[in-house]
C-alpha cells in the first residue's frame, strides 16, 4: 500500500465519521437510533374474534412480548365472539385521541369490517388481517391459505383411508359465510377431484358450536357407519365429533382429521388417538412473522394503504409419528406468563 | 278457529300430530332415519335441550321466563371444571358452585318477586352479570376441560341404563320428577294458581313471593344439571354457548310443546312432546345436509307459527292486560 492511498483513505474514512451524527459515534450503527424513534412508544392493538381461544392468548403473547420488547404500547380488545363488539371496538380506536399504528383484526367474516378498515387506513393506522381473511385487501394479511390447509387436511384423510377403505369421507363444516369455513371446503374439494373414487357423503355445519357438532357427526355416522374419515373444520368443536365417534363404538375406525392452534391439547389428542391428524398453525412463527412485518411496516415511510401483501403461514399436518417434544406449545405457560406481566 | 277453540284439536294435539307425520314422512323418506341406533341419536340430541326446558317449563307455567339458565349452565360448570382443575377437592367445588347457582337463583326471585322487574329484564342482567363474571374472574378460556381428577364425570357421561345413554336417562327422570312434583305438590298446584291469575293466588293467601324465588332456584339448579351432563358427553365445557341460539331453543321447545307463555297451563308432557318434534326434525334436516341457514330458518318459522297459535289459542284478556304478561 503507497503512503498516497492510505493517506486518502484516512481523509475518507476521517470524513465518514465527521458526516455521521453524533448519536452513532460510539458504534457507528444506525439502527438502534432510528428503531428507537419510529417504533418507542407506537400503540398496538389486537381485536381478535374473542380472546378466550388458544389462538387469540397465543398471538397476545408472543405478538405483546415483542411489541413490549420494542418499546411499543400493547393492547387488545374482547369483542367475545360479537361481530359488533368488535367493530365498536376498531370505530372507536379510528377516533380516539391516542390512535394506534397498527390494528391487528381476526375478521368475522368476508365483509363485515371491509369499510371500517378503510376508515382506519384513512386516519393513518395500518391493518393487519390475521387468521381469516375477508374481502379488503388491506396492508397485509398474515395466516393460513385455508385453501392449502383443507388440501393438507384432505390429503391426510385420504392417506389414512387408504386404498382398501371405503373411500367415504365425512366432512364437519363450520359455516357458510367464515372464509376459513368456504376456503376449507375448496381446497378439500380441490384434493379429492383428483381422487374421483373418494366421495364425501356428508358435510353438515357445527356452526362452531361444539354440541351441533356432536349431533350432526352422531347423525353422519349413524347414516355412513362405513365412513373411513371425518374432517373436522376445527379442533374445538373437533371435540365434539371426537365424542360423537366414540359414542358410536367407531374409535379407530373412523379416522378424525381437524386444524387447530398445536396447542398442547391437539398433541394430547394425537397421542392418545382422538385426531389422527391435525394441521397445524404455527402461532409461534405466525407471531414471528407479524412482529416482523410490524417492524417493517412503522419504519418504512409506507403510508396505510399504500402497499398489501399476504404473508402465508407454513402448515403442516401432524400425526402421531410426527410428535416430538415441542412440536405445540403449551396455553398454560403462556397464561402463567401473561399473568405475572399483570402482577 | 273453532275447531281449536272447541278443545277438540289443542296444541299440544296438533304438535304431536305434526310429530308424528314428520317422523312417518322421514321414516319413508330417509334410508336409516328409523334405525335403533338414529333414534337413540335423537333422543340424545335433545336431551341436554329438554333438561333446560323441563327447568324453564316450571318458570314458564309461574309465569315467568329464565333467560339466565344458559348462562348458569355453562359457567357454573365452568367455574367448577376450572376449580378442580387449580386442584380443588372435587367434593368442595362442587359445594360452591351449588351456592353460587343458588344464590343466582335467589337474586332472579327477589329481583322479580320483591323489586317487581320484569322476568326477562331480571333474567336478561343477571345472565350477563353470571357470564361477565365468571368469565372474567374465574376461567381463563371459553373451554374448560373435565380434568383427569374429576374422572368420575367422564365415566358418568359414557354409562348406560338400560342401552340408554345417561342424557337421556337423565331428562327422563328430570322431567318424570317436575310431573310428579307439578302435579301432586303444593308447590306444584300453586305454581298454575300464580301462573292462572297471580292476584287472586295472592289474595287467597299462597305466599306468591317465596314461590317466585323457588321456581328460580330450581330453574338454575336444573340449568347446572344441565351444564354438567354436557361436560360429561364433551369432556369438556365451552362458553361460548352462552351466544349461541341454544336459549332459543329451550323456548322454542317449551312454546311449541304447548305451554303457554301467558302461564297457568301445560306440564312436562309438553316439552317432552316439544322436545321430540325438535329432535326429529333437526335430525331429518342433518340427513338431508341441509345447511345451517336453512335448518335456522325453518325452525324460526316454526317458532312464529307457533306463537300465532299460541296467542289464538290463549288470548290476551283483560285479566291479562291488567295484570301485565311477560
Amino acid at each position: 500500500m503507497t503512503i498516497k492511498t492510505m493517506l486518502a483513505r484516512t481523509i475518507a474514512a476521517a470524513l465518514c465519521l465527521a458526516t455521521l451524527p453524533a448519536f452513532a459515534q460510539e458504534t457507528g450503527d444506525p439502527g438502534p437510533a432510528y428503531v428507537q424513534q419510529s417504533l418507542a412508544g407506537k400503540k398496538v392493538v389486537l381485536i381478535p374474534l374473542a380472546l378466550g381461544f388458544d389462538l387469540a392468548q397465543g398471538w397476545n403473547h408472543y405478538i405483546g412480548s415483542e411489541v413490549r420488547g420494542f418499546g411499543g404500547v400493547w393492547e387488545t380488545r374482547d369483542p367475545n365472539w360479537d361481530t359488533a363488539a368488535g367493530a365498536q371496538a376498531i370505530t372507536d380506536l379510528i377516533s380516539s385521541a391516542d390512535k394506534p399504528a397498527a390494528i391487528l383484526v381476526h375478521t368475522p367474516d368476508l365483509t363485515s369490517y371491509s369499510k371500517l378498515f378503510k376508515r382506519a387506513q384513512d386516519a393513518g393506522i395500518f391493518v393487519i388481517q390475521v387468521d381469516n381473511r375477508s374481502n379488503f385487501a388491506s396492508d397485509a394479511f398474515v395466516g393460513s391459505n385455508w385453501e392449502t390447509l383443507g388440501e393438507l387436511e384432505a390429503k391426510a384423510a385420504v392417506a389414512a383411508c387408504g386404498d382398501g377403505s371405503s373411500k367415504k369421507i365425512g366432512l364437519i363444516q363450520g359455516d357458510q359465510v367464515n372464509s376459513s369455513s368456504l376456503d376449507q371446503y375448496a381446497g378439500i374439494a380441490k384434493v379429492l377431484k383428483d381422487h374421483p373414487d373418494y366421495e364425501i357423503v356428508g358435510a353438515p355445519d357445527s356452526n362452531w358450536d361444539v354440541t351441533t357438532a356432536r349431533n350432526v357427526a352422531t347423525t353422519l355416522l349413524q347414516q355412513h357407519p362405513e365412513v373411513c374419515a371425518v374432517i373436522d373444520f376445527w379442533d374445538n368443536t373437533a371435540a365434539g365429533t371426537a365424542a360423537a365417534i366414540r359414542d358410536a363404538g367407531l374409535t379407530g375406525k373412523v379416522k378424525l382429521v381437524t386444524t387447530g392452534g398445536g396447542e398442547e391439547l391437539d398433541c394430547k389428542a394425537l397421542e392418545d388417538g382422538t385426531f389422527h391428524a391435525v394441521v397445524m398453525t404455527d402461532v409461534k412463527g405466525q407471531s414471528r412473522d407479524i412482529s416482523a412485518l410490524l417492524k417493517f411496516l412503522l419504519q418504512s415511510g409506507l403510508k396505510p394503504g399504500q402497499a398489501k401483501s399476504w404473508i402465508y403461514t407454513l402448515e403442516t399436518a401432524t400425526t402421531k409419528a410426527d410428535l416430538k417434544p415441542g412440536t405445540c406449545w403449551n396455553l398454560k405457560d403462556v397464561q402463567a406468563a401473561e399473568a405475572a406481566l399483570a402482577k | 278457529m273453532s275447531v281449536l277453540k272447541s278443545g277438540t284439536l289443542s296444541q299440544e294435539r296438533i304438535v304431536f300430530l305434526f310429530a308424528i307425520v314428520l317422523f312417518a314422512a322421514y321414516a319413508v323418506l330417509l334410508d336409516g332415519f328409523l334405525a335403533p341406533n338414529n333414534l337413540m341419536a335423537i333422543l340424545r340430541s335433545v336431551s341436554v335441550l329438554g333438561i333446560l326446558a323441563v327447568g324453564m317449563g316450571i318458570v314458564v307455567v309461574g309465569r315467568g321466563i329464565d333467560l339466565s339458565m344458559v348462562a348458569v349452565m355453562a359457567m357454573a360448570t365452568a367455574w367448577q371444571l376450572a376449580m378442580i382443575n387449580a386442584g380443588t377437592s372435587p367434593f368442595l367445588a362442587t359445594v360452591i358452585v351449588f351456592a353460587g347457582v343458588v344464590a343466582v337463583g335467589i337474586i332472579n326471585g327477589l329481583l322479580i318477586a320483591y323489586a317487581e322487574v320484569p322476568a326477562v329484564f331480571a333474567t336478561l342482567a343477571t345472565a350477563s352479570f353470571v357470564f361477565g363474571l365468571v368469565r372474567s374472574r374465574f376461567i381463563v378460556q371459553d373451554a374448560v376441560p373435565v380434568p383427569p381428577s374429576a374422572s368420575f364425570i367422564l365415566e358418568f357421561g359414557q354409562a348406560r341404563l338400560a342401552h340408554m345413554p345417561i342424557e337421556v336417562v337423565m331428562f327422563a327422570i328430570a322431567a318424570f320428577l317436575s310431573f310428579l312434583v307439578l302435579r301432586f305438590t303444593k308447590f306444584g298446584r300453586y305454581v298454575y294458581y300464580m301462573g292462572d291469575n297471580y292476584q287472586a293466588a295472592r289474595t287467597m293467601g299462597i305466599p306468591v313471593r317465596p314461590m317466585i324465588i323457588g321456581q328460580y332456584v330450581v330453574s338454575a339448579l336444573v340449568a347446572w344439571l344441565a351444564g354438567l351432563i354436557t361436560a360429561a358427553g364433551l369432556q369438556s365445557i365451552n362458553t361460548r354457548v352462552v351466544n349461541s341460539t341454544l336459549l332459543y331453543d329451550v323456548i322454542l321447545v317449551v312454546v311449541i310443546g304447548g305451554i303457554g307463555l301467558s302461564g297457568g297451563k301445560g306440564g312436562m308432557r309438553n316439552v317432552v312432546i316439544g322436545a321430540l318434534l325438535i329432535g326429529i326434525m333437526l335430525n331429518g334436516m342433518t340427513i338431508l345436509d341441509l345447511p345451517n341457514i336453512y335448518q335456522n330458518l325453518i325452525k324460526a318459522t316454526i317458532l312464529l307459527v307457533a306463537l300465532v297459535i299460541d296467542s289464538r289459542l290463549n288470548p290476551r284478556d283483560e285479566q291479562v292486560g291488567q295484570q301485565g304478561d311477560i
